[in-house]
């Protein structure tokens, strides 16, 4: 609201168009928050006992070693300093250096978030235009079979827990009637196609578990802008149910379907650990937690990191398409 | 009959109703209605609400909102029975043989397409015209309509341009596709009286000009009288009367006609000057974070048990006046005085006996009420909060509150959802009436209700000035309503008051610019008013 009369102020005055001011005002707000966000990973580390040195060298360290790790390590500068110089250590893309096999963080993580994205862009591109054209049927049919097939079918996805949706679809496709490949493996130098062959099974599984939440917001959303009078008045002029819909329903019901398809788009990147687990997919969920389990801390923070960076990215994304997508906004009085 | 567009034959329409606490069960909302409409001729619906005028309106699209259903009889649109029609007929005929003009354009345009897109969609879905054509078809009709560059006008979103414009639009969107039958369901009701006046000629020469015939539905018989060549009185879903419009309004034969045509009986007589109970002295007021006034240096004298009216269209600052009164908006610059003694600006530095001295009642008695309250409960919280009434000493007085406002007994335990528009509001009048308050305001409070119901309201709240000597700031965009009710007048024009004295000083010319526009934009009931007032309007400004 602030930002609405704020913005609307600005445009009165100069000559920036009042959506370049509110998109500029959303990506500054996001980029604090990442800030904010980095100060509390970086809190939540240094909260948990014991430090990077204490993991190198197990408990049976000698109080002597650790001293001398830390002070080679920096580890025995004040927080605000390590804070500064690890936040400086990103901008550049200098990550550090696992601590289990010391290998250049930034260069393992950008191969698993390749694989993350990669996965996540095609459940993607399969899943929201899938669970939109469903969540309008549904809403053309309300009440009747076609919505209550719909319905029944992804609620019953989405109820199941994720590793059985994996199994059972492992169980027919892969061992049963052997059409795909049961182990979703990838690596460097693999052309796209058999990427892709590779992949299906994991896609196949995500695209079910987010379908459901998408379909039923859409469906909520049109159902809603359906009761307006404008729907009313596309009815008396002869347009049939799914051009009513189409045309003069779904423009008004993109924001919170947006809104949705963004938190499962953010979901598909930093929640598949299940997934990747039960396909053995060389992900980033399975990288980070691999890394948890062995207390490398640095590489716990990096991911931390770019798992915020997505979401909150994201969620931007989503309020500029709202933004855009709202006719008062994008063409004031 | 060869020229017969529509023929309506003992058409009945039915609903099923969800009365809270009782089984559903099924109504009619139309019962028995048979007529014919001319090509080329105009036929106005009239009646109150729940008489089923837009209801059978929009029985000639065969078309039903909500759950109602055409049970019976029979509608021939150019000699077939759409009525029968299936599905994919009736997508045919909506929008191509017959379009529909709705009560609010505001709420009837589609707020994320541009008007063009809007204007010409019919015309194209059907395949009658190129998108050429469509789209210079629709500047000429912007352009018949009077409205503002009407070669970019259909780029316009629907929040970019005004009531009156959206409304006007809407009826170019009727009239794009060369239907032979428009519905126009109260289509200058929400507009204001300076406003409707040209929407109304707007429609009136381009209902002429195309040649098109017309469903004209309105609860306002002299709106009606301007446009159409016959009229249907209903009531309660039924047939009251069929005539020609010189008929109908100069010698109705039904006693309901008589009533409607003769509505506003009540003839008030201007009470003497009296010393003033509340004064209202340069009052400055603007809502918090603008640098605009809304109010502009107010200066008003309520005389005490008497009627101040004050007037004006909206967006002139009527009701921010009652909240400035009342210390909801507290006034930057200015005076209130109450009884003599001088009220604080801000109402939550107000003791609580000024608090019960100023009541208001407002225009939606619906959202003043919480619905899941009983009446007595309702009424009875101003007893309890200013009066400390407990127990039986309370029911009686809610009784007797009730027993003033003719309401009687088996009211006490009924939720707002089980009364009438009009018994709601006698109820919001009995809660007011609970503070013994020497001031009521009331703003726009018939505004919502049919003529004969609002009638009755004015009656019962002159009754109660009369018995409790009760004064009232009444708040309202309709002339015939000051003229029933007020002793003083005050005109506002964009947050000044621009005329103010005693009735019959402000009724009586000269008159200023501003008033003379609002004096004679209230239609009056005779054929050719219309006619008479633009033209004369046209010559004022020639001659000027």
């Amino acid at each position: 609201m602030a930002a609405a009369t704020s913005a609307a102020g600005w445009h009165k005055g100069g000559s920036v168009h009042p959506i370049l001011l509110l998109v500029v005002q959303r990506v500054a707000l996001g980029l604090l928050l990442l800030l904010a966000v980095s100060a509390v990973i970086f809190l939540g580390v240094e909260a948990l006992p014991g430090d990077t040195a204490q993991a190198i060298l197990g408990q049976s360290a000698t109080p002597q070693a650790l001293e001398n790790l830390r002070a080679q390590m920096g580890l025995d500068q004040p927080p605000l300093t390590r804070y500064f110089s690890w936040l400086g250590g990103l901008m550049t893309g200098d990550m550090g250096l696992s601590l289990t096999n010391g290998q250049d963080i930034a260069q393992g993580i950008g191969q698993r978030l390749g694989n993350t994205l990669f996965l996540a862009f095609w459940a993607a591109v399969i899943s929201v235009p899938l669970a939109i054209l469903l969540g309008l049927v549904a809403a053309r049919y309300q009440g009747r079979w076609p919505d209550k097939l719909i319905s029944g079918v992804t609620l019953s996805t989405i109820s199941l827990p994720e590793f059985v949706v994996g199994y059972l679809v492992l169980y027919f496709l892969a061992v049963k009637w052997q059409i795909f490949p049961s182990v979703a493996m990838v690596f460097p130098g693999m052309g796209i196609f058999e990427r892709l062959n590779a992949v299906i099974l994991p896609v196949i599984v995500l695209v079910l578990v987010v379908l459901a939440h998408m379909m039923r917001m859409t469906r909520a959303a049109i159902l809603n802008v359906m009761q307006s009078a404008y729907i009313e008045t596309a009815e008396l002029k002869g347009l049939g149910p799914m051009q009513v819909i189409w045309r003069h329903a779904f423009p008004n019901a993109i924001a919170p379907v947006v809104n949705v398809v963004m938190l499962n788009l953010a979901y598909l990147v930093v929640g598949v650990v299940v997934v990747e687990v039960v396909f053995v997919y060389p992900g980033m969920g399975q990288y980070l937690v691999d890394h948890v389990a062995k207390r490398d801390l640095p590489v716990v923070q990096a991911a931390g990191l770019i798992f915020a960076a997505v979401y909150i990215g994201l969620n931007i994304l989503a309020d500029v398409i709202s933004i855009l997508a709202n006719p008062r906004l994008r063409h004031p009085k | 009959m060869s020229d017969t567009l529509l023929s309506i034959r003992n058409l009945r329409i039915e609903a099923t109703s969800y009365p809270p606490g009782e089984a559903p069960r099924d109504v009619v909302l139309v019962d028995d209605v048979s007529v014919d409409l001319q090509k080329g001729r105009v036929l106005g619906l009239i009646g109150e609400s729940g008489a089923g005028k837009s209801t059978i309106g929009l029985s000639s699209m065969a078309f039903g909102r909500g759950g109602v259903r055409l049970t019976g009889g029979s509608i021939l649109l150019n000699g077939r029975d759409i009525r029968l029609a299936d599905a994919r007929a009736l997508r045919g005929l909506r929008g191509r043989e017959v379009t529909y003009v709705a009560q609010s354009a505001a709420a009837a345009f589609n707020p994320a397409l541009p008007l063009m897109e809007q204007v010409i969609e019919a015309a194209l879905h059907h395949g009658m015209m190129s998108r050429a054509e469509a789209e210079a078809r629709a500047v000429g009709l912007f352009r018949t309509l009077g409205l503002p560059n009407p070669e970019s006008f259909g780029a316009r979103y629907p929040h970019q341009v005004s009531g009156g414009q959206l409304q006007r639009a809407m009826t170019a969107m009727a009239l794009c596709p060369k239907p032979d039958l428009v519905v126009f369901d109260e289509p200058t009701t929400a507009l204001d009286v300076t406003t409707q006046i040209d929407v109304l000629a707007a429609i009136k020469d381009a209902i002429r000009d195309t040649g098109v015939a017309a469903l004209y539905i309105t609860h306002d018989l002299a709106v009606v009288a301007q446009v159409a060549d016959d009229i249907l009185v209903l009531r309660h879903g039924k047939r009251v009367e069929y005539g020609t419009t010189g008929q109908i309004i100069t010698a109705p034969r039904e006693a309901y006609t008589q009533a409607l045509v003769s509505v506003r009986s009540i003839d008030h007589q201007e009470k003497p000057a009296a010393p003033a109970v509340l004064s209202v002295q340069n009052v400055t007021a603007r809502y918090r974070g603008t640098s605009f006034d809304v109010l502009k240096n107010v200066t008003l004298d309520l005389p005490a048990g008497q009627t101040l009216a004050v007037v004006g269209e909206s967006g002139s600052g009527k009701s921010t006046l009652a909240r400035a009164i009342t210390g909801l908006l507290p006034p930057t610059q200015g005076r209130i005085t109450f009884a003599g003694r001088e009220l604080s600006r801000d109402q939550r530095s107000r003791s609580r006996d000024d608090l019960r001295e100023v009541q208001m009642i407002y225009q939606m008695a619906d959202t003043a009420m919480n619905p899941r309250q009983t009446v007595g409960t309702i009424i009875g919280r101003p007893l309890e909060f200013y009066f400390g009434l407990k127990g039986e000493a309370k029911r009686a007085r809610i009784q007797d509150l009730l027993d003033q406002i003719e309401m009687g007994k088996g009211y006490i335990d009924r939720y707002p959802a089980e009364l009438s528009g009009g018994q709601k509001q006698r109820v919001c009048i009995a809660r007011a009436l609970a503070a013994k308050p020497r001031l009521i305001i009331c703003d726009e409070v018939t505004s919502a209700l049919d003529p004969l119901v609002a009638d009755g309201i004015l009656k019962l709240l002159l009754n109660l000035q009369a018995r409790e000597g009760v004064a009232y700031l009444f708040i309202t965009h309709d002339l015939a309503t000051v003229k029933a009710i007020a002793d003083r007048i005050a005109v506002m024009y964009r947050g000044e008051v621009v005329r103010y004295g005693s009735k019959t000083d402000v009724l009586t010319p000269p008159f200023d610019d501003y008033t003379d526009l609002l004096l004679s934009s209230v239609p009056e009931m005779e054929l050719g008013w219309l006619e008479a007032v633009l033209k004369h309007r046209k010559m004022a400004s020639a001659g000027n």
